[in-house]
């Protein structure tokens, strides 16, 4: 009743072809802005924002660059973790040595290096597939482990072996406070978001779903994979660097490769699964749930009654992220996008039942 | 000179446990197409199964002998493989046939998460010990040739010898019988070899099963030498470029890749990383396994793989 | 059926073509030439190397041996994205539709070859790209309408029945605005409407922009009413070349299919 096209017409296919057609969604995702960037910060309470709003951010980020890759181009990547770690480490490099660059232009950087270490890694892809890729990923995974524990260039020669940043300010506002840090990330991933979808929706996005679909055919076609492939790493891992900044500056201050851990890029891996592979919404979603999981396994115990120690929660964590991975496999690969839309089609019918 | 060849044995030894790990990976692979990332976590969980069994028994049943309790752990966690391989035919792989290979991959990926949770949620996330009296002392050879010796560990020479067996009877087992033979046509297509009458669920169900045994055989081999703990989960995936290296679809392959890897490991890590700083053993083996990758891809004895229109 | 046609010169030479997979002969010695504008069927029996053969020319498999003559340029060796930018554009016998796309966006890949727009461009969509992605969209939507498939645009193809889903593959080739189409059994699985149907998309393909169409198929009255000449092979090696009527009347040719003189 309330979620339909009626009366909707387009006249013009730059009309047709805009991000939300549908003039509810286009009020819903107004809705959603206004609360992200004006009800949130009147709201929201410090903890919210240091420990769920502001990783969700930065999580949700990394989650879009990976699902360039494995959801909409359909190569698989056990690495992400250490594009991330790229990201953070360049960009804590070049604020280092550079201390007048801008905190954007340093986060702009370390995208950047992760983009060449991307496609270095990347382009042994171009001929080998599938399970290889993983291997290769992983191989990226452990070295860049290795080498940002055991390169003392790379840590600007620190003792503890951790790096950290200090004073960050944008345009002259410093950024400290969980709100002013919360505004910061939020801005740049809305940005991104939209960088991305723009991409996924052009012809680039079409080029990696058609390798992903059916790579043979793309190629009589014309698009070549090798390029497509390519590309198709270079974004994600530039995307995936600057969400490595962003984690390493915003969120924990200091850090060491620990943070940055093989853990993480399955971690990764999951939210993209779960939240729906080939979706930029999804990945909002899939980081949503992986955030939230763990803080949900902390608390809902407790308030039940039924305290579980740490350990056992993270055990049942995993028990539930294993399950639920082979579960979306099995029953829905598009994840809670998907679910998202099949009840977005419910609600356009709403009330008749079809 | 002796240094090296304790070097030299020494990765030799750790190769061969490597090449036991890395069976698995070939045994699932060869018999139904699927890497299976879970295969570490099944190591995990049959050493963990092992340890707290072993020690559980003589308490329930109150009665001294290593032995006997040995022996009855090992079949409750050979049982317990067995049971985990058909669940996870039933409940995964059924409803997967015919998909893509990264589709499978992450499922496999999913399994690992959930057996490594539901195994220390079972019994316990502490470092377990497995006692299944492999000696503990050190060996010394050649004492002859060389001055005091050359120090090897007898644990690792069983542990090679025991590897060796396996895999010689696996490899025996699939050119061989007719199993094998059905196991072969599954790995190269679900559909076709089920059109074909070859009971696809049987058949699964058989190479996880074995494969959970192969990895029983690793778990109790590692946990003796390592105490069992969840980085033993870790040490399968240090077994995968084994695997890489030896081709996926060869047993013997895993022994070569296995040998190759653990030599290489350990003498880069002697001789090059003081160089560069150290622990270079994380990702030497991976390393080598990329640069294999690009030259043949499907390794030293795979089979080559060929991409038709 | 009489139409008025403009064939013209040869637009492309095969010569001496053999192609082989290890120890299978696919193609022996095959040499024929195709004329602009025409209507070129191939046919013969299963297994005889009809697909192998547009395989070779548009540059998915290269020939052990033989030339290949487009447009007066000679090539050994054609990869498929140069006989793409060539303007050779083809269907493939099972299909091969990007499953995860609507109908829409998989008739769009076709339009990939010219679209310039670079990276960094596509993601900020300003002015250029914007247009150039309407631009596009406006000739898919002509290819829409002529293949009367409107309703379906936005739907992802893996729902659309067969028939239709071989008139979205017919879509994507002709996005590609080529010179000469390849069918690989464009018709295979159809009922008599939707063969129909396909004909006549297939006829007013080569009539309103005069494409060279090349087409592989079984159905014998298909074959003879639309092909200007016909190529018939079998076990790899050319049995037949000429006139519909010609071949249907040739000996081998029966031999062929029948398995005895008559």
């Amino acid at each position: 009743m309330f979620y339909r096209e009626n009366g909707q017409f387009k006249t013009s296919y730059r009309a047709d072809q805009q991000i939300f057609p549908i003039r509810q969604d286009r009020i819903f995702m107004l809705l959603v802005l206004a609360v992200a960037f004006l009800a949130v910060p009147m709201l929201a309470s410090d903890y919210l924002l240091r420990a769920i709003l502001i990783p969700f951010l930065i999580l949700s980020l990394s989650a879009i660059g990976l699902n360039i890759l494995v959801g909409y181009c359909g190569q698989i990547s056990l690495g992400t973790g250490a594009f991330m770690a790229v990201g953070a480490y360049a960009a804590f490099n070049f604020g280092v040595r550079f201390p007048f660059l801008p905190l954007m232009v340093q986060i702009l950087l370390g995208g950047l290096c992760a983009t060449i270490v991307g496609v270095v890694f990347g382009i042994p892809s171009l001929r080998i597939r599938g399970l290889y890729l993983a291997v290769a990923t992983l191989a990226a995974q452990f070295f860049v482990d290795w080498a940002f524990l055991r390169i003392p260039f790379l840590t600007n020669y620190s003792a503890s072996g951790s790096v950290s940043v200090a004073n960050l300010q944008v345009f002259g506002y410093p950024l400290q406070s969980a709100l002013s840090r919360y505004l910061f990330c939020l801005s740049v991933v809305a940005v991104f978001a939209l960088l991305a979808k723009n991409l996924v929706r052009g012809a680039i996005g079409r080029e990696w779903m058609a390798i992903r679909d059916m790579d043979v055919a793309a190629s009589v076609i014309g698009i070549r994979p090798m390029y497509a492939k390519l590309t198709a790493f270079a974004v994600s891992s530039f995307i995936v660097g600057v969400a490595g900044a962003l984690w390493g500056y915003m969120h924990l201050g200091s850090w060491e490769p620990l943070a940055f851990s093989l853990e993480r890029s399955f971690q990764l891996l999951f939210m993209v699964i779960i939240g729906g592979l080939g979706s930029i919404v999804g990945s909002f979603f899939g980081a949503a749930f992986i955030v939230l999981l763990p803080v949900g396994l902390n608390n809902i115990p407790h308030m039940l009654g039924l305290p579980l120690s740490v350990d056992t929660a993270s055990h049942i964590e995993h028990m539930i992220f294993g399950g639920l991975i082979v579960f979306f496999l099995i029953v829905e690969p598009h994840g809670l996008a998907k679910l998202w839309a099949i009840a977005k089609e419910k609600l356009r019918i709403w009330p008749f039942p079809h | 000179m002796a240094f090296f060849l304790e070097t030299l044995f020494g990765g030799l030894m750790s190769g061969m446990l490597y090449a036991l790990i890395g069976l698995g990976f070939v045994l699932i692979f060869k018999a139904s197409g699927v890497f299976n990332f879970a295969q570490g976590a099944m190591v995990l969980l049959a050493a963990l199964c092992m340890a707290r069994f072993s020690v559980w028994i003589p308490a329930w049943f109150g009665f001294e002998s290593k032995f006997l309790a040995n022996l009855l752990a090992m079949i409750v966690t050979g049982a317990m493989m067995v049971v985990v391989a058909w669940a996870i035919e039933r409940v995964v792989l059924r409803h997967l046939v015919n998909q893509e290979l990264t589709t499978l991959l992450m499922a496999t990926l999913g399994i690992s998460y959930f057996l490594d949770g539901a195994g220390q949620i079972m019994f316990g996330s502490a470092v377990y010990a497995i006692d299944v009296g492999m000696p503990k002392d050190p060996m010394f050879l050649f004492e002859g040739m060389f001055e005091g010796g050359v120090l090897v560990n007898a644990e690792d020479m069983i542990a090679a010898a025991v590897a060796a067996a396996l895999v010689g009877a696996l490899a025996l087992f699939f050119q061989y019988t007719a199993t094998g033979r059905a196991l072969r046509a599954v790995a190269d297509d679900h559909q076709a070899a089920q059109s074909i009458g070859i009971p696809l669920n049987r058949i699964w169900i058989i190479v996880w099963a074995v494969a959970g045994l192969v990895a029983l055989v690793a778990g109790i081999i590692w946990g003796s030498k390592l105490g069992v703990q969840f980085t033993l989960s870790t040490v399968a995936l240090r077994a995968l470029p084994v695997v890489i290296l030896g081709g996926l679809t060869s047993v013997p392959g895993a022994i070569i890749g296995g040998l190759i890897i653990g030599v290489g490991e350990k003498l880069s890590e002697v001789y090059i990383g003081p160089m560069v700083g150290g622990g270079i053993e994380v990702w030497f083996a991976y390393v080598l396994a990329l640069v294999f990758l690009l030259f043949r891809p499907q390794g030293l004895f795979g089979e080559k793989i060929i991409d038709r229109v | 059926m009489s139409r008025e046609k403009r064939i013209g010169e040869v637009v492309l030479d095969l010569q001496h073509i053999s192609l082989a997979f290890g120890g299978v002969k696919a193609l022996t010695d095959i040499s024929f030439n195709v004329r602009e504008h025409e209507i070129r069927a191939i046919i013969g029996p299963n297994g005889a190397g009809k697909s192998s053969m547009l395989n070779v020319i548009n540059g998915v498999y290269t020939p052990q041996q033989g030339a290949i003559e487009f447009q007066g340029k000679s090539f050994a060796k054609m990869n498929p994205r140069r006989a793409a930018e060539m303007g050779i554009a083809r269907t493939f016998q099972n299909l091969a539709l990007f499953k995860g796309m609507s109908v829409l966006d998989n008739i769009m890949t076709g339009r990939n070859l010219r679209m310039k727009s670079g990276i960094l461009a596509q993601a900020f969509r300003w002015g250029p790209a914007e247009r150039e992605e309407t631009a596009h969209r406006e000739v898919v939507e002509n290819i829409i309408d002529f293949l009367e498939i409107q309703a379906f645009r936005k739907t992802p193809v893996g729902r659309l029945p067969y028939g239709l889903q071989k008139r979205v593959d017919l879509g994507r080739a002709l996005a590609m605005e080529p010179r000469m189409l390849l069918l690989d059994e464009p018709m295979a699985g159809m009922n008599v409407e939707e063969k129909q149907d396909m004909c006549r998309f297939i006829l007013d393909v080569n009539d309103e922009f005069g494409t060279t169409i090349v087409l592989i198929e079984h159905d014998m009255g298909v074959v003879m009413d639309i092909s200007d000449r016909v190529v018939v092979l079998d076990y790899g090696k050319k049995i037949g070349d000429g006139e519909p009527d010609n071949v249907r009347n040739n000996e081998d040719v029966i031999r062929a299919y029948l398995g005895v003189s008559h």
